[in-house]
C-alpha cells in the first residue's frame, strides 16, 4: 500500500479534564473519500480541528505527506494544500461571490489565470445568477456552495468538509452529494457529517467516533450493519 | 483605453476635479483661504491614512495621532538640525512607519483581539502626549532642537525645494504640494487596493480565519498595511508642521485621534473619497464654530458624530452611492417606462 496522504499517530486532545480525543490512529490514502460520523460529543469536530491546525494537540502527531502539521500556523497548513470548509460557512460576507473566489484563486495564479479559475468554479456550481451579489445576502445553501467553490479555487491536495449539507434543502443536498462525488474524482476528501441519509449517498469508507475514540472503521454496509454503531446512535451503550 | 476610462468613471471624475481645483484655487482665492484649504488637504491625507488601515484593513486604531504627531515632531527636530527639508520629510514618514511596524508585530503576531488593538494604540498616543508634554526646559533637546514641553516648538522652517535650502515654498507652492500629494495618495491607495495585496487586506477585514485557510499570512498583510498607514500619517504630520511652522503636544492628543475617527464616520469609512470629504467638511465646520463664542466646538462635534452614528451609520459616501443614486434612478425609470408606452400607443 502506498504512503498515506494524511495520518495521525496517538493523537489526543484534552480540555482540562475532558478527553475530547483519545489516542487516535487514523490514516487516509491518496484519492480516498472518507466520512467521519459519530453522535454529538464523540470528538469529530475536535478531531477535524486538530487535522486543520485550528487547535493544537495535547499529544501525538498529524502527518500530511510525512510533514508534522501540529505546530504549523493555519496559513502554513493551507499552503501544504489542505482546503477546509467549516461548519458555519466561513466566507467573505461583504464581498461578492466572484470576489470571494478570486481571493482564493489568486493565491496560486496570476491575474488572468485566477480569473479563469474563478469562472470555472462559478460554472461548476451554477453560481452565475448571483456571482455579483454580496455573499452575505445569499441563502444559507448558496453560501455553502460559495464556500465549496472557494476551497476548490485554492487547488487543494486534500479537502476537509465539516457538515457540508447542514441547513440545506432536500434538493440542495442531492446536488451537494453529486458535487462531492464529482470533486472526489480529482481530490481526496474527509467529510464530517452526522446526517446518516446524506452519508449513505456519498460514502465508501466510514470511520465511526464515539467518546473520543474510533469505535470502528469500515465500508458503508459494514458500518450501517454493525450492532455497536446502532447502539451508539440509539444510546443503548449508555443504558447498559 | 476608453473602456478603462469608462469603467473607472468615478476615479476619472475625481482626478479631473482635483486637477482643476489645483489650478483654479490659487487664482481664485485670497491668501487666507488658500492657507486654510492647504490645511484641509493635509488633514485629508491624514484621513486617508486611517481610512486605509481601518476602513479597508479593519484595524481599529484609536490612537492614530501617535503617528501623525511622531511625523510632526520628527520633521521639526530633523529640519532644525539639518537645515534642509528633504531628508526630514523622508524621516517623518520612515519613523512612524517603523513604529507602526514594530507595534504591529507585537499586536498582530500575538493575535490579540481587535478591541485590544484599539486600547493599545490609544495608550500609545497618550504615552507620547504625556512624555512630550514633560519635555519643558533646556535639558530636553535633540541636537539644536529644543522640544519645549507644553509650549511646543516655534519657528520651524517651511519645506524647501529638494536640496535647495534657500528655495522655501511660498503659500501657493505649499498648496500645490499638499493638494498634489493628496491626489497622489488617493490614487495610489486606490491602485494598491486593486492589487492582490489590497484585495487580501479587504478579505482579512471580512474574515481573517478564511484568509488564513486559503494560505495567506494575515498577520504580515496587516503589519504591512499598518506601516503604510503610519507612513502616510507621518507625512501628514510633517506637512502640518511645515504649514504652520509650529508643533506642540496636542498633535498627540486623544482629541486629535478622535477627530480623525469622526471624519471617517461622517464621510464613510469603507471608502476613500468619504474620509477626504469628511475631513474637509468637519475641519471647515470646526473653523466656523471657532469664530463664535456661544457653544463649545467639541460639543458640536460630538453632536455631529452622534447624529451620523444614529442616522447615517455608514457615512455620507456609501449613502450617496448605495441609497441616493439608486433612488434617483428609480425615480427616472417609471417615467421612461410610461414614455415607451406612449410611443407604442402612437405606433
Amino acid at each position: 500500500m502506498s504512503a498515506p496522504l494524511i495520518e495521525t499517530r496517538g493523537l489526543s486532545k484534552y480540555f482540562g479534564g475532558v478527553q475530547a480525543v483519545r489516542n487516535i490512529d487514523f490514516s487516509l490514502a491518496e484519492g480516498e473519500l472518507r466520512c467521519l460520523i459519530g453522535p454529538n460529543g464523540a470528538g469529530k469536530s475536535t478531531f477535524f480541528k486538530l487535522l486543520t491546525g485550528q487547535i493544537k494537540p495535547t499529544g501525538g502527531a498529524v502527518l500530511f505527506r510525512g510533514t508534522d502539521v501540529a505546530n504549523l500556523q493555519a496559513h502554513q497548513i493551507a499552503r501544504l494544500g489542505i482546503g477546509i470548509k467549516t461548519q458555519v460557512p466561513s466566507v467573505f460576507n461583504g464581498l461578492t461571490a466572484r470576489q470571494n473566489l478570486w481571493v482564493a484563486a489568486a493565491r496560486h495564479d496570476r491575474r488572468k489565470n485566477a480569473d479563469a479559475a474563478v469562472e470555472t468554479q462559478i460554472e461548476r456550481f451554477g453560481l452565475s445568477r448571483f456571482a455579483d451579489k454580496p455573499v452575505g445576502q445569499l441563502a444559507h445553501g448558496q453560501r455553502q456552495w460559495v464556500e465549496l467553490a472557494l476551497v476548490l479555487c485554492g487547488k487543494p491536495n486534500l479537502i476537509l468538509l465539516d457538515e457540508p449539507a447542514a441547513g440545506m434543502t432536500e434538493e440542495e443536498r442531492v446536488r451537494t452529494a453529486e458535487i462531492i462525488r464529482e470533486i472526489n474524482r480529482e481530490h481526496p476528501l474527509i467529510v464530517v457529517e452526522h446526517d446518516m441519509s446524506f452519508i449513505r449517498t456519498i460514502a465508501r469508507r466510514i470511520t465511526v467516533f464515539d467518546r473520543g475514540s474510533v469505535l470502528m472503521e469500515g465500508d458503508v454496509d459494514e458500518v450501517f450493519g454493525s450492532q455497536a454503531v446502532r447502539d451508539v446512535y440509539l444510546g443503548h451503550q449508555a443504558a447498559a | 483605453m476608453i473602456a478603462v476610462l469608462r469603467a473607472n468613471r468615478g476615479l476619472v471624475a475625481v482626478g479631473l476635479i482635483g486637477v482643476a481645483l489645483l489650478i483654479a484655487l490659487p487664482l481664485a482665492l485670497d491668501l487666507f483661504d488658500l492657507l486654510q484649504i492647504t490645511l484641509y488637504a493635509i488633514l485629508a491625507i491624514l484621513a486617508l491614512s486611517l481610512a486605509f488601515i481601518w476602513g479597508y484593513g479593519g484595524i481599529l486604531c484609536f490612537g492614530h495621532s501617535a503617528f501623525f504627531g511622531l511625523g510632526a515632531y520628527t520633521y521639526a527636530v530633523a529640519v532644525i538640525n539639518i537645515g534642509e527639508s528633504t531628508a526630514p520629510l523622508v524621516l517623518a514618514m520612515l519613523l512612524p512607519a517603523a513604529l507602526a511596524a514594530a507595534l504591529g508585530y507585537f499586536m498582530f503576531y500575538a493575535r490579540i483581539s481587535d478591541i485590544y488593538v484599539g486600547v493599545i494604540t490609544l495608550t500609545l498616543t497618550l504615552i507620547f502626549y504625556n512624555c512630550i508634554n514633560a519635555t519643558a526646559g533646556s535639558a530636553y533637546r535633540i541636537g539644536d532642537a529644543y522640544l519645549g514641553g507644553f509650549n511646543g516648538m516655534p519657528n520651524i522652517p517651511s519645506l524647501n525645494i529638494p536640496f535647495l535650502p534657500d528655495e522655501t515654498l511660498e503659500p501657493v507652492g505649499m498648496f500645490l504640494l499638499c493638494g498634489g500629494l493628496l491626489l497622489i495618495t488617493y490614487f495610489a491607495l486606490h491602485a494598491l487596493l486593486a492589487t492582490r495585496f489590497g484585495r487580501v487586506l479587504i478579505a482579512i477585514r471580512e474574515n481573517e480565519q478564511r484568509v488564513e485557510f486559503l494560505g495567506y499570512d494575515a498577520r504580515l498583510h496587516k503589519l504591512a498595511a499598518f506601516a503604510i498607514g503610519g507612513a502616510l500619517a507621518g507625512l501628514a504630520g510633517c506637512l502640518y508642521v511645515a504649514w504652520g511652522n509650529y508643533v506642540s503636544p496636542p498633535v498627540f492628543s486623544v482629541v486629535q485621534s478622535a477627530q480623525i475617527i469622526i471624519w471617517l464616520m461622517v464621510g464613510g469609512s469603507g471608502t476613500l473619497l468619504g474620509p477626504v470629504l469628511g475631513a474637509i467638511a468637519i475641519s471647515w465646520l470646526t473653523l466656523k464654530i471657532g469664530t463664535q463664542q456661544l457653544v463649545n466646538a467639541s460639543v458640536i462635534l460630538g453632536a455631529v458624530l452622534l447624529v451620523f452614528v444614529l442616522l447615517v451609520p455608514r457615512g455620507v459616501a456609501p449613502m450617496v452611492t448605495d441609497t441616493l443614486v439608486p433612488w434617483l434612478l428609480s425615480l427616472r425609470r417609471p417615467a421612461a417606462g410610461s414614455h415607451e408606452i406612449a410611443q407604442q400607443g402612437k405606433a
